[in-house]
């Protein structure tokens, strides 16, 4: 056994490719049945009119035509944009607060995992329970409202309130998840450093602007490119509270698309917008990838 | 199933990098005061609707018309559960306040549960099986092939659902519970990837130590790395069960009857069902209750390793 010990490890016998294409055949054929070839699909079909009853018809660019001189279209992406905009802002600060003050006053990890437990619901109970607390007649959080001296405020039934509302139910599913991932983020930093920094009299404020925040940034920066992601797709809690209501003020883009091809078999079209949305997916990836540098760390 | 002799070397566990960080214990200052202060009131704002739910589905929609401040359920009474369950008659049911549509609740939640075990189970048996290719087999074209795979996590959701619907209607298997599961149930790229990451660090020798013995390579996969990589595969399965759970959007494309609907579409049916009377409330946040409590069942049994797990299975 002492040779055992020294010699550099033995390489299994080249050649596991039988073998090796058994093992992933499944995936492989997942991939591209249900990934690679919808994906080229879709592109295909956002060139065609497609009703799904008769064959898709090549139609070239009038879908990207008609989506820019589309004005739902634009105020729907416009809407998803304020939707995006008020939950990531509320979201990060949020979880970013809860990771911190987790990771600062305590290590329970009962505390974690009641943080998460919104986490558990799918977005159509949180959609739906929300939309009761915050009913206008009944709602306790309308009671509450109401307690406090002001005026029911219709949350969800107007176009002032709606989008934010949206946008901060999410939130309340979310943040917990969020928090965790950033949490994990702040394991990472020594504890050498707090302690360092506490001898030298910093205070806590100080410290997380000057060791929290730089060396959380990779993380929070993939963080923050997977919620953005996650977020422009909302749809189900729109779907069961307002349905895109009122006076289309919550038609978010995902919901829009959703209409187009199931409310009015406009496959073609439909496609066509996904693939406005991936662009604009994709371009924010690489944009907030450039921006925060992501691919570096201050830690060593 | 017996584990070889040869395997004694302990199953690596990756345990997420904890250095012990532990919290500065100070004095209780005013920050600190304060600091709690706001924890309490997260705890409250995350709890908070829990209770709610409770509480509005053991009221009655007349008792939380009269008064809907009331901390306590409002006479207290099952009805919105027998509702939610399909238990009353339909008389009974719009006399309390409920639509008196037939819901078939356990139908729902069976079909939750075949669709939720089929993709879990199924896509992390495949993942795993792709995983162990890339992280411990040779053969050609290996890095091109998983670098197409870990590609495949850039494409959006939203992006193959419209695509895959219509391949779906092609094969035939819309308002099918194998049409929900099928585009999840061979792999995500996620799931490879994660897999891998684990294979790639188990040490040669325990695998050549069976292979010693006389093991083929299929053998060692099934009883030897698959079963020392149970604990990434349990994390992973959790998750991934709570995903499919949760998943909506889906679901709603493709089910169009009782035969394939899964608790989240008919709860939001259950929701637009709305009585002339107004909202059933009662009935729908015992609807909730029931959708939600699997998941909580989940919860509280491996708590622990969920709430580590997110941290560790990191940026999904």
């Amino acid at each position: 056994m002492t040779v055992a010990s020294t010699r550099p490890p033995v390489r299994p016998p080249r050649g596991d490719g039988a073998l090796a294409a058994l093992f992933v055949a499944p995936a492989m054929l997942g991939f591209l049945v249900f990934l690679l070839w919808p994906t080229l699909r879709g592109v295909y079909l956002s060139f065609t009119r497609f009703n799904l009853l008769t064959p898709a018809e090549w139609v070239g660019l009038d879908n990207y035509v008609r989506m820019v001189n589309d004005p739902i279209f634009w105020d729907s992406l416009t809407v998803t944009v304020e939707y995006v905009a008020i939950n990531i802002a509320v979201q990060t600060v949020a979880a970013l607060a809860i990771a911190v003050l987790l990771q600062r006053l305590t290590q329970s990890a009962v505390l974690r995992g009641i943080v998460l437990t919104p986490y558990l619901m799918s977005n159509v109970v949180a959609g739906i329970v929300w939309l009761w607390i915050l009913d206008t007649q009944l709602g306790i959080g309308n009671e509450i409202v109401a307690g406090l001296g002001f005026d029911r405020i219709p949350f969800l039934a107007d176009e002032t309130w709606a989008i934010p509302t949206i946008a901060l139910i999410n939130v309340w599913r979310h943040v917990g998840y969020t928090a965790l991932l950033l949490f994990a983020g702040l394991q990472a930093i020594p504890n050498d450093m707090y302690e360092a920094a506490k001898v030298d009299g910093a205070s806590e404020g100080r410290m997380f602007w000057r060791i929290t925040m730089p060396l959380l940034r990779p993380v929070l920066a993939v963080v923050l490119i997977m919620t953005v992601i996650g977020s422009f797709q909302v749809f189900d809690t729109v779907a069961v509270t307002t349905s895109g209501g009122p006076a289309n003020a919550t038609n978010v883009l995902q919901f829009y698309i959703y209409g187009s091809a199931f409310g009015r078999f406009q496959f073609g079209y439909a496609s066509a917008m996904s693939v406005a949305l991936l662009v604009v997916l994709s371009a924010i990836t690489f944009l907030q990838y450039r921006l925060t540098r992501a691919g570096h760390t201050d830690l060593g | 199933m017996t584990t070889p002799t040869t395997m004694t070397a302990p199953a690596p566990t990756p345990t997420p990098a904890k250095t012990a960080v532990r919290p500065l214990r100070r004095g209780p200052s005013l920050g600190r005061i304060a600091a709690w202060a706001v924890m309490a009131a997260i705890v409250l704002v995350t709890l908070l609707p829990f209770y709610w739910i409770l509480r509005t589905a053991l009221s009655t929609n007349a008792g939380l018309a009269a008064d809907p401040a009331n901390p306590l359920p409002v006479h207290p009474t099952m009805g919105g559960f027998e509702r939610a369950l399909g238990l009353q008659s339909t008389k009974e049911a719009i006399a309390q306040g409920g639509a008196g549509g037939s819901l078939d609740f356990w139908r729902y939640l069976l079909n939750s549960v075949v669709v939720s075990t089929l993709i879990t189970g199924c896509q992390i048996f495949f993942s795993a099986m792709a995983a162990y290719a890339f992280a411990r087999l040779r053969w050609r074209g290996r890095d091109t092939v998983f670098g197409l795979f870990l590609a495949g996590l850039m494409v959006p959701a939203i992006f193959t659902l419209l695509p895959n619907f219509v391949l779906i209607k092609q094969l035939g298997l819309v308002d099918n519970l194998l049409g929900i599961a099928l585009p999840t149930m061979f792999m995500t790229p996620f799931a490879v990837f994660f897999l891998r990451q684990f294979f790639m660090n188990i040490p040669r020798e325990v695998e050549e130590a069976a292979l010693l013995d006389g093991a083929g390579k299929v053998r060692v996969f099934f009883r030897v790395l698959l079963p020392m990589a149970s604990t990434p595969v349990l994390t992973l399965a959790i998750l991934t069960y709570i995903t499919a759970w949760n998943d909506y959007f889906w679901p709603l494309m493709v089910s169009y009857s009782d035969s394939s609907r899964v608790l989240t579409v008919a709860l939001a049916i259950f929701r637009a069902q709305t009585p002339q009377t107004g909202v059933d409330w009662s009935g729908l946040m015992a609807a909730t209750l029931i959708a939600a409590l699997p998941m909580l069942v989940l919860f509280g049994c491996f708590a622990r390793r969920i709430v580590s797990s997110v941290g560790f299975t990191g940026i999904k």
